[in-house]
């Protein structure tokens, strides 16, 4: 088999995976420091529950994130050595300051949220929360800074050299902080950070809707769910917001992937919004289209004439893979819409106090809770295969970024072992988590008889 | 020449010397594990460095980020080149980390033992292949032009790098059973002083051969004086380690321990430098603290960025250390 295919096959797997676990922990993070805030602010045990509960799903979904993360980290070197050498001077440093200013701080206050309540002041408590959730979401940023290089260089130069009678080229750096904050950085971030809170807040709003349908610690789990549902309603609105930002920028910075997201072949104005159709790459056009004329060109720039770059624009050696491109972005968009539109209901029936009254909308949360994480999964694959043929928009191809040294066979050696592994952690979380809720909170005695 | 490029090489060498130091302790908690004789113990065992070695790991992956910043081509070829060691070494991290989380999450016989063996030979590989993967760096490997590793997998399998991976297991279990003499209490305590002194002598069985072809190396490079003073030093700390274990001296035994660790990665060090990946089959190749490096600029970035950061990290150190300062209890059963 082909060792770029294989090699990108591995990294695909590996990192959706991996991304299932951040941004759920990103969102159960802040949701806990909330619970653990408002303990502080009135007393109220409930919270104290809610806390002490929503910690232990966290630590459970947290292990796996790091144990899955470091394979992230040795997987540049490892199977990408072309990518490393070519951008070594940039990207690494993003990772390093992410395990400097960001992981370190994450597991010593993680250490004392887990085992440490005992140990430590309330106070002291409290705060640990926070710099647990500050932890993730600081280390989503260095983590950000490094993708979005890739996708929006900036701050840099590509300078030729010879070494050992080779010619190589290489990227390096200029200009430091144009290179962190490169033209994607800030839209691609504050959209990770808001998707992760999606993913953490309907979690906890649809798992806790579920126990009450089934009716185990039904108190418990109704304050827990009353709790979910304006966050839930905030964060998808504003993620939707600063989305739409995000895809304005993708519309200046990188037009072909613009493109392919919206199966525009021909350049112009007018561009229309295609809600449903099937891309065909080679044929260059789109079977079974539905469109709204010119909605594309009014998104992007305002106006219907707002001229927007086609795929036939660009050289067909050029073009990302438009079907897949496509579909991950529309799924994302109407997952997002599905998620508004749950929310949007919750919040008209809480306002009415009657969130928790109607059984089908409680089964409707529950089946909610796996689509956030797809839409990030897929917002990622739209993002990521939309940078394509490129590993570095316009200046390293994915062909050229590969290990060279290491044998194909032993790529998908490894591609088995992972994919053992990881059916076999998500089955174990599965299970972990199913008996975590049957478990339900501890008692306000138990809570209340530890020493502070 | 420049000064960045070897302060990186010492910043470098003291992630990986912190590392070493610090999963080295429940990475040999890990070994001792298989040992254990009741459930109390192993219970035991897992508190004391449950606080711990999620921080331990993240120097680690600090030391990763930053081989990866400061000499790109480095990380390229030892990660690439040693392919195969790395994914084992993934493999067993991934198994020890859901181990330790998810050892305690179900209350059924069977599903403990499965994680303590899954945390245990989690631990042993990593312990193993690091130092096999410094055994090779030691020796060099078979590169070409632009740094690649041609030499093939069973090349990295030979006896001195073996040896090596011996030793890194010996010197993590000797490291662990100190550890574990001054976290806990009693009688499990006394045990684990007396695993330290059997493994001691393994450690310097294996260490003294190592030794005696890897000086070898020590005085092919440039800084034979300072290699060899920094080895006096290591077996000299790591005597004073038995002197004080056999003592009683938990806290000073197991600091003498730290400091051995230290010293010898620092010997290691002094034997490659200015070399990092020496290349057997053209020395010319061989990937070099000037010739593999990023520009000044990045250094010069990462720097601060370090001088920032690692007063920071030493300070969550000491303070989760210092939260969690008490002794560990055995429950009997």
């Amino acid at each position: 088999m082909d060792a770029v295919l294989l090699a990108r096959i591995q990294f695909a797997l590996t990192i959706m995976f991996h991304y299932i676990f951040p941004p759920l922990t990103i969102g159960l993070g802040w949701m806990i420091f909330m619970y653990n805030t408002r303990y502080q602010e009135n007393g109220n045990p409930i919270f104290r529950q809610l806390a002490h509960f929503w910690t232990k799903v966290f630590a459970i979904s947290f292990i796996i994130g790091v144990a899955t993360g470091i394979v992230m980290e040795f997987q540049f070197g490892t199977n990408w050595a072309g990518y490393s050498r070519f951008v070594g001077d940039i990207f690494g440093a993003p990772l390093a300051a992410e395990g400097v200013f960001a992981f370190f701080l994450e597991s010593s206050f993680l250490g004392i949220l887990l085992y440490g309540r005992k140990r430590v002041s309330q106070k002291l408590y409290w705060f640990s929360s926070f710099m647990v959730a500050l932890g993730a979401t600081m280390s989503a940023f260095w983590i950000v800074v490094a993708n979005s290089w890739q996708q929006t260089p900036a701050g840099f130069e590509v300078v030729t050299e010879t070494v050992n009678g080779v010619v190589i080229q290489k990227a390096v750096l200029t200009n430091f902080w144009e290179a962190v904050f490169n033209p994607s950085t800030l839209p691609r971030y504050s959209h990770v950070i808001t998707g992760a809170l999606t993913v953490g807040v309907f979690f906890i709003l649809g798992t806790s809707a579920w126990q009450v349908v089934k009716e185990r610690n039904v108190e418990f789990f109704r304050t827990s769910m009353r709790t979910a549902v304006i966050p839930a309603f905030m964060v998808i609105m504003i993620t939707m917001f600063v989305g739409h930002k995000h895809g304005h920028q993708v519309a200046e910075t990188q037009p072909a992937k613009l493109a392919a997201f919206e199966g525009i072949w021909e350049s112009g104005p007018n561009a229309p919004l295609m809600l449903f159709g099937l891309p065909d790459q080679d044929a260059e056009k789109n079977h079974f289209a539905i469109r709204i004329p010119g909605m594309v060109s009014l998104m992007v720039g305002g106006r219907f004439d707002t001229e927007i770059q086609g795929l036939k624009d660009f050289p067909k050696e050029d073009r990302p893979p438009v079907a897949i491109s496509f579909w991950a972005f529309h799924l994302m968009f109407y997952m997002g819409m599905w998620m508004a539109f749950v929310a949007f209901i919750g919040v008209i029936f809480w306002l009415n106090k009657k969130l928790l009254d109607h059984q089908l909308y409680l089964k409707i949360c529950a089946i909610t809770v796996p689509i956030p994480f797809l839409a990030n999964e897929v917002g990622w694959v739209a993002a990521e295969v939309g940078r394509q043929p490129w590993v570095v928009y316009n200046l390293l191809r994915t062909k050229e970024a590969v290990s060279k040294s290491v044998p194909a066979g032993q790529v998908l050696a490894s591609i088995i072992m992972f994919s053992i592994i990881y059916a076999l952690l998500f089955g174990l979380w599965i299970y972990l988590l199913k008996n975590q809720f049957a478990k339900g909170p501890e008692s306000i005695e138990a809570l209340e008889g530890e020493v502070e | 020449m420049e000064a960045l490029q070897i302060i990186w090489f010492l910043l470098i060498g003291i992630l990986v010397i912190g590392y070493s130091i610090l999963d080295g302790f429940d990475l040999g908690v890990g070994f001792w594990h298989l040992f254990a004789k009741k459930k109390g113990e192993r219970t035991a065992f897992i508190h004391s460095i449950e606080p711990f070695w999620d921080g331990n790991e993240v120097w680690l992956l600090t030391a990763g980020g930053a081989l990866f910043a400061a000499f790109p081509p480095v990380y390229a070829t030892v990660f690439s080149g040693f392919y195969l060691a790395m994914m084992l070494v993934l493999l067993g991290l991934i198994f020890r980390a859901v181990a330790i989380e998810f050892r305690n999450k179900i209350e059924s016989e069977k599903w403990v033992k499965a994680w303590d063996i899954a945390f245990s030979f989690g631990s042993i590989l990593p312990s193993i292949l690091y130092g096999v993967a410094i055994g090779n760096i030691l020796q060099g490997l078979e590169l070409n032009a632009i740094g690649d590793y041609t030499g093939g997998f069973f090349a990295l399998l030979n006896p001195f790098a073996l040896f090596c991976g011996i030793v890194g297991l010996a010197m993590f279990a000797h490291h662990g059973a100190l550890y574990l003499a001054m976290k806990l209490e009693g009688e499990t305590a006394e045990r684990a002083g007396k695993w330290a002194q059997k493994t001691w002598y393994i450690f310097l069985f294996t260490f003294m051969p190592t030794l005696a072809y890897g000086v070898k190396f020590c005085i092919s490079g440039d800084y034979k004086f300072v290699c060899m003073l920094l080895i006096v030093f290591a077996l000299i700390s790591n005597f004073l380690a038995f002197a004080f274990n056999k003592k009683g001296k938990a806290v000073a035994a197991f600091l003498s321990s730290s400091v051995t660790i230290g010293l010898v990665m620092l010997s290691v060090a002094a034997a490659l430098f200015p070399n990092i990946v020496p290349c057997t089959n053209e020395p010319d190749w061989g990937l070099t603290v000037f010739n593999a490096s990023s520009s000044m600029r990045t250094l010069g970035w990462m720097l601060g960025i370090a001088l920032i950061g690692m007063p920071l990290v030493l300070g969550y150190t000491w303070f989760i250390h210092h939260v969690f300062r008490d002794k560990v209890k055995v429950h009997k059963d």
